[in-house]
């Protein structure tokens, strides 16, 4: 089937089985693979992209569902060669060891600040609670997210670009 | 890697279109709402529908309204919507501590109430809320729309008595006064589903419970917990008839030992949250 998607302002038209997941569509189809596949099973929260703004398991998630919508990936953070604050905040903080689960924290964190600036490290422990990190303990990924709302200024939340050409 | 048999997709972008592409193909074809049920049985292999069919158009399904006596929850509507509802909050607090407490956030902006009951999971958390509040279910088929009490609606595990050519489409919670409600559960760990739980609601008249509603998850019990019921009802609440509730609800349980815990301590934990849940919900109906 035809299934034209918007990852990351670019609009892609594929002709893909109906039984593919999103994850696999940017992951093999696109090559974003950025966006990491770890349990399979709805539960680690590493494939964790945004659709329409939300947080959703791209892995629990066909791409045919998609097809209309936008997807932003981890991909799609930097803009213009300047690093999302919640990446910063990453870096900064020390947020990630292995870098595995990174890609669905940062978009969790980002759709978190996009919907609630200044949250507590409650908030931000209860946001990325269908996510799983092994290597940090979450302190350092909650002082991240934290960093990042202290030194967001707005920056990323702007609504994604004007669309550009169909991508290849 | 997981990935389900192969199948033909179908948008629908109403529920009269997801009603005729049903008809058209038959009961090898399955809805899909949030998928959060559907796509892991199908990445099992556990379920092979032909054709899948996506209601997630079908946004006139996606909503809460507060109609008199009645609360209104239309099929589509996500449990972050429900999480997030004041008006939920202020009239059937049981569904906002449940939301709290079903899946994680992230699974929330996807799974739907609709899904969640046709999925009929015996560990799922809204089955046993409308079986508490003695909800009504609208289902719609070709020939219009049928309303039946949630008695009548489970079948047990994964049946229920939506048919292959028909859909759910609305959650009728009936609204009483001097109503007060709650959702305790226990799990292992956060997003989990229950080791057990238990959800109340009680309709004060007068400083005595006049009628209640008692509903257990995940312990071996479909429908509501009679036995408890009947203890409480026409009483006014206090410690004792708290625990009494909480050992009848426990006799009436039928929990089996598994990776989530034995069948005693799963018997412990309906006592305890039975009687939890009434204190709670006795509280909330005098405001408290
Ligand atoms: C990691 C994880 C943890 C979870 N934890 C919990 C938990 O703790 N407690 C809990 O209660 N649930 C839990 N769930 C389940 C979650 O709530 C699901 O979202 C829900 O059970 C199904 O909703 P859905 O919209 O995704 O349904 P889908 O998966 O889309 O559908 C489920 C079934 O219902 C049918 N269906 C869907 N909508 C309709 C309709 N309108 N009319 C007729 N049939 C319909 C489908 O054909 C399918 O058979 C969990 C899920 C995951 C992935
Ligand atoms: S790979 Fe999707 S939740 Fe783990
Ligand atoms: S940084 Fe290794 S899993 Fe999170």
């Amino acid at each position: 089937m035809d299934v034209t998607i918007t990852v990351n302002g670019v609009r892609y038209q594929r002709d893909i089985e109906p039984r593919m997941l999103l994850v696999h569509f940017l992951r093999d189809e696109l090559g974003l693979t950025g966006t990491h596949w770890g349990c399979d099973t709805s539960n680690c929260g590493t494939c964790v992209v945004l659709i329409d703004g939300e947080p959703v398991k791209s892995c629990t998630t066909l791409a045919a569902m998609t097809s209309g919508h936008e997807v932003r990936t981890v991909e799609g953070l930097e803009r213009e060669g300047e690093l999302d604050p919640v990446q910063q905040g990453f870096m900064e903080e020390h947020g990630l060891q292995c870098g595995f689960c990174t890609p669905g924290m940062l978009l969790t964190a980002r759709a978190l600040l996009d919907r609630s600036p200044d949250p507590a490290p409650d908030e931000i422990r209860e946001a990325i609670s269908g996510q799983l990190c092994r290597c940090t303990g979450y302190a350092t990924i909650v002082r991240s997210v934290r960093w990042a709302a202290e030194h967001g200024d707005g920056a990323g939340t702007a609504p994604v670009a004007a669309e550009q050409e169909v991508g290849s | 890697m997981q990935v389900p048999a192969p199948f033909d997709y179908e948008r629908a972008s109403s529920v009269d279109h997801a009603l005729r592409l049903l008809d058209q193909h038959g009961e090898d074809a399955r809805l899909i709402a949030g998928g959060h049920s559907l796509l892991p049985m199908m990445k099992l292999r556990l379920v092979r529908p032909n054709v899948v069919i996506d209601i997630n158009d079908c946004v006139d399904l996606d909503y809460i309204i507060e109609d008199r006596d009645v609360l209104r929850i239309g099929a589509l509507t996500r449990h972050a919507t429900l999480l997030a509802s004041d008006t939920v909050a202020r009239l059937a607090p049981m569904i906002t501590d449940a939301e709290r407490v079903i899946a994680d956030p992230v699974v929330r902006n996807r799974g739907t109430i609709g899904g969640s009951l046709c999925q009929a999971d015996p560990g799922e958390d809204l089955t046993t809320v409308c079986d508490a509040m003695f909800a009504d279910i609208v289902i719609r088929g070709r020939d219009g729309p049928r309303t039946i009490p949630m008695a009548d609606f489970h079948r047990g595990p994964y049946e229920t008595a939506v048919e292959p050519d028909e859909m759910l489409t609305e959650i009728r919670i009936p609204l009483r006064p001097g109503a007060g409600s709650a959702y305790e559960k226990v799990e292992r760990r956060v997003g989990d589903w229950a080791i057990a739980a238990v959800g109340a609601v009680v309709w004060m008249d007068n400083g005595t419970i006049d009628d209640v509603g008692i509903g257990l998850t995940a312990v071996g019990l479909e429908g509501v917990a009679t036995r408890a019921q009947d203890a409480v009802r026409g009483h006014a609440p206090d410690d004792d008839l708290y625990a009494q509730a909480g050992r009848l609800a426990a006799s009436q349980s039928d929990p089996i030992d598994d990776q989530r815990g034995s069948a005693a301590y799963k018997r412990h934990l309906t006592a305890e949250l039975t009687s939890r849940a009434l204190r709670r919900a006795v509280e909330r109906s005098q405001g408290r």
